[in-house]
């Protein structure tokens, strides 16, 4: 996984709560043995309508998703389903982060090991990009990790939290199987103990 | 964080917890054992490529279970029931199995079934194990006084690879539940009340403990019907303190200890639960005797209500997101606010998922059914949760009961609750559903939900109508 310190990009405001990874990718979707071409699928019940043609309601549908890299999701997104596929899917459409109040704990975690930003605002500053996103939908947002700050409008900027090992690892690219790897010898310690019960 | 002192009141939560840290670096989460892996078709293969790509073993085989159920066909066992991606996924996971010397309960097995109700009835969920599978429903196993919760894809490699993952410490939350349940109403209306009191938002970060008196009068299967749907309240996890029922289930399964490694096992397993006094970063208290038949009108679970109410209007909520999603379940499920559910329209009614599926709950369906038909404008599907299952059932003239009432009888396997395999609601249909999830889409493209217990859900089959199951008691 490569490192990641900084996103730049106009939003897609998706600004519903509770939005689930049944939206995200349908269950029909996820009888594929590998993660490739998921993106395709992503959101597709709100994207198209019955008829198989683009849901010109939808925020992804609209001219400034157009290589939009953030997406600006309402309360506890990701609820739901531990698929991974969500995450899979949110890069292979081209999302790189996510900014909301709060995410679900399982997608949190499927979104970190995937190098998609999970970015957790308060609410005042998730009131204030709507607003800004409302205004200028063509702006551009900047979302520094190292920093921790979010970045908008005439030098408007704002933390938001994120906690240090998640950081870490999409700032460094960390492998966290290769940290359990090298683990090797408190495992066995730890399984000698087992054997010995 | 400083160790707790030998004489501190620890929760079941700590316990467990403290028992599988492997290793703790500074500002990184702990590394934590897992007793028990469960895997399946659909959240498994990248993860077994990304071991091969890093040239890596299953390091615990032995600790590692599969199963194949979300995909899988339940007409009967022909793969060539299910579409060429799904049948591939099976296939994958038997090759994969094979390649890494890990037990599976394939299609042909007599083990095999939903691996939320297998895990059980095998025996190989026990208290004070962690539990892992990639599915949010391993919440399930907490019944029994696990720490058992779902996992994405990377950390089903992290744990084929190492047996550990790295976590942070969930907190606790006492879910208190007091006096008696009335008749008509069952362990899946307690949780769908609780998750309606606190929202699907409610548990995150947080492993719930139930108890009280009325967790305790459940069985084993009632328990594991609460725990299960931990995870729709944003709770990884939910437990419930082994006790003298959870033994009795378990004495004697496949995989449960024996002879002596019974008595040893149970002289741990009596040391799990919290101790007095015990504290927890969070507590709700529910009182299971005011409860009615609960029903969901909405599209996430937490929109759930009474059988006898009415759905709330938007004015009545003070958020103003909460009023935009209601309006939004309310379009999708084309219901009025303020509307009673009696006596609504119903095409399809689900017996099953990792939820309901158990012989209890099959029999509780019966019983009402037994003598009575099924309306002829509903659809019932019967979906047991395991071979096993469907076993005991047809052992008992269950299926015969079913049948005669003009219900399917199908294999086992997740079926309908998520719509892989071709079992779903089509556009427009209702159903009511004993399984988790109302979302959008959730039981097929366009498919609306109720969520409701076995006995609920029977009572709708036979009035073709969403209906009080007390009028048939």
């Amino acid at each position: 996984m490569q490192g990641i310190r900084r996103v730049t990009s106009h939003l897609i405001p998706l600004l519903q709560r509770d939005v689930d990874t049944d939206q995200i990718i349908p269950a029909r979707f996820l009888k594929v043995t590998d993660k490739l071409g998921l993106g395709q699928h992503l959101f597709e019940d709100w994207r198209y309508l019955a008829d198989g043609t683009p849901n010109p309601g939808f925020a992804l549908n609209q001219d400034q998703a157009d290589g939009a890299q953030i997406l600006l999701a309402g309360d506890n997104f990701g609820c739901g389903s531990s698929r991974e596929h969500a995450a899979w899917a949110l890069l292979g459409w081209g999302v790189r982060a996510v900014i909301s109040t709060s995410f679900a704990d399982i997608f949190r975690t499927n979104a970190v090991k995937n190098g998609l930003l999970p970015v957790e605002v308060d609410q005042a500053t998730f009131s204030a990009l709507r607003e800004f996103v409302s205004a200028n939908p063509q702006a551009e947002v900047t979302i520094d990790l190292e920093t921790q700050r979010v970045s908008f409008g005439s030098g408007r900027t704002t933390q938001f939290t994120i906690d240090a090992f998640s950081r870490r690892c999409l700032v460094e690219g960390v492998d966290q199987l290769g940290y359990l790897l090298s683990k090797e010898d408190e495992i066995q310690a730890y399984e000698a103990g087992l054997d010995a019960c | 964080m400083n160790p707790p002192q030998a004489a501190q009141a620890r929760t079941m939560l700590s316990k467990i917890w403290e028992s599988h840290v492997v290793a703790q670096d500074p500002g990184v989460p702990a590394v934590i054992y897992v007793d028990l892996h469960l895997i399946h078709e659909v959240t498994s293969p990248q993860a077994f490529a990304g071991l091969k790509a890093r040239g890596l073993s299953v390091r615990r085989p032995n600790r590692t279970f599969a199963t194949m159920d979300h995909s899988t066909p339940t007409l009967s066992l022909d793969l060539s029931l299910v579409d060429h991606l799904a049948a591939a996924q099976v296939r994958q996971l038997e090759h994969n199995c094979r390649e890494f010397g890990v037990p599976l309960f394939d299609l042909s097995s007599e083990r095999r079934g939903i691996v939320h109700v297998i895990g059980a009835e095998l025996g190989l969920t026990q208290p004070g194990m962690t539990i892992v599978c990639g599915d949010s429903h391993t919440s399930t196993h907490g019944a029994f006084g696990a720490l058992a919760f779902g996992i994405g894809t990377s950390e089903v490699e992290h744990v084929l690879a190492t047996q550990c993952l790295l976590q942070d410490r969930p907190k606790s939350y006492a879910v208190h539940v007091d006096g008696r349940l009335n008749p008509g109403v069952t362990a899946k209306d307690i949780i769908l009340a609780l998750i309606a009191k606190i929202g699907v938002h409610g548990g995150v970060g947080y492993v719930f403990e139930y108890g009280g008196p009325a967790i305790r009068a459940l069985d084993m299967e009632g328990r594991m019907t609460v725990s299960n749907m931990s995870i729709e309240a944003g709770a990884r996890a939910g437990m419930v303190a082994p006790d003298e029922v959870t033994l009795e289930y378990l004495a004697g399964r496949e995989y449960a200890p024996k002879g002596p490694d019974w008595d040893s096992a149970l002289a741990r397993w009596r040391q799990i639960p919290s101790d007095e006094g015990a504290a927890h970063d969070g507590s709700v208290s529910l009182d299971a005797s005011s409860l009615e038949p609960m029903i969901t009108y909405g599209t996430n679970p937490a929109m759930g209500m009474p059988i006898t109410g009415r759905i709330p209007t938007p004015e009545s909520l003070a958020d103003t997101n909460q009023r935009q999603a209601l309006e939004k379940s309310l379009r999708y499920m084309d219901l009025r606010p303020g509307q009673s559910l009696l006596g609504h329209r119903i095409d399809v009614v689900f017996l099953g998922s990792c939820t309901n599926s158990r012989i209890s709950d099959l029999r509780l369906a019966a019983g009402l059914l037994d003598g009575r038909k099924v309306a002829p404008n509903v659809r019932m599907l019967v979906v047991p949760g395991s071979q096993a299952v469907k076993r005991q059932a047809e052992a008992e003239g269950l299926d015969r009961v079913f049948r005669s009432a003009g219900a399917e009888w199908r294999e086992s396997g997740c079926s309908m609750c998520l719509a892989m395999n071709g079992d779903e609601l089509q556009p427009g249909q209702y159903g009511v559903s004993t399984s988790n999830r109302n979302y959008e889409g959730r039981q097929g493209k366009g498919g609306r939900t109720f969520l409701a217990s076995p006995l609920t859900a029977a009572a709708c089959a036979i009035a073709g109508e969403i209906s009080d199951v007390r009028a048939l008691l």
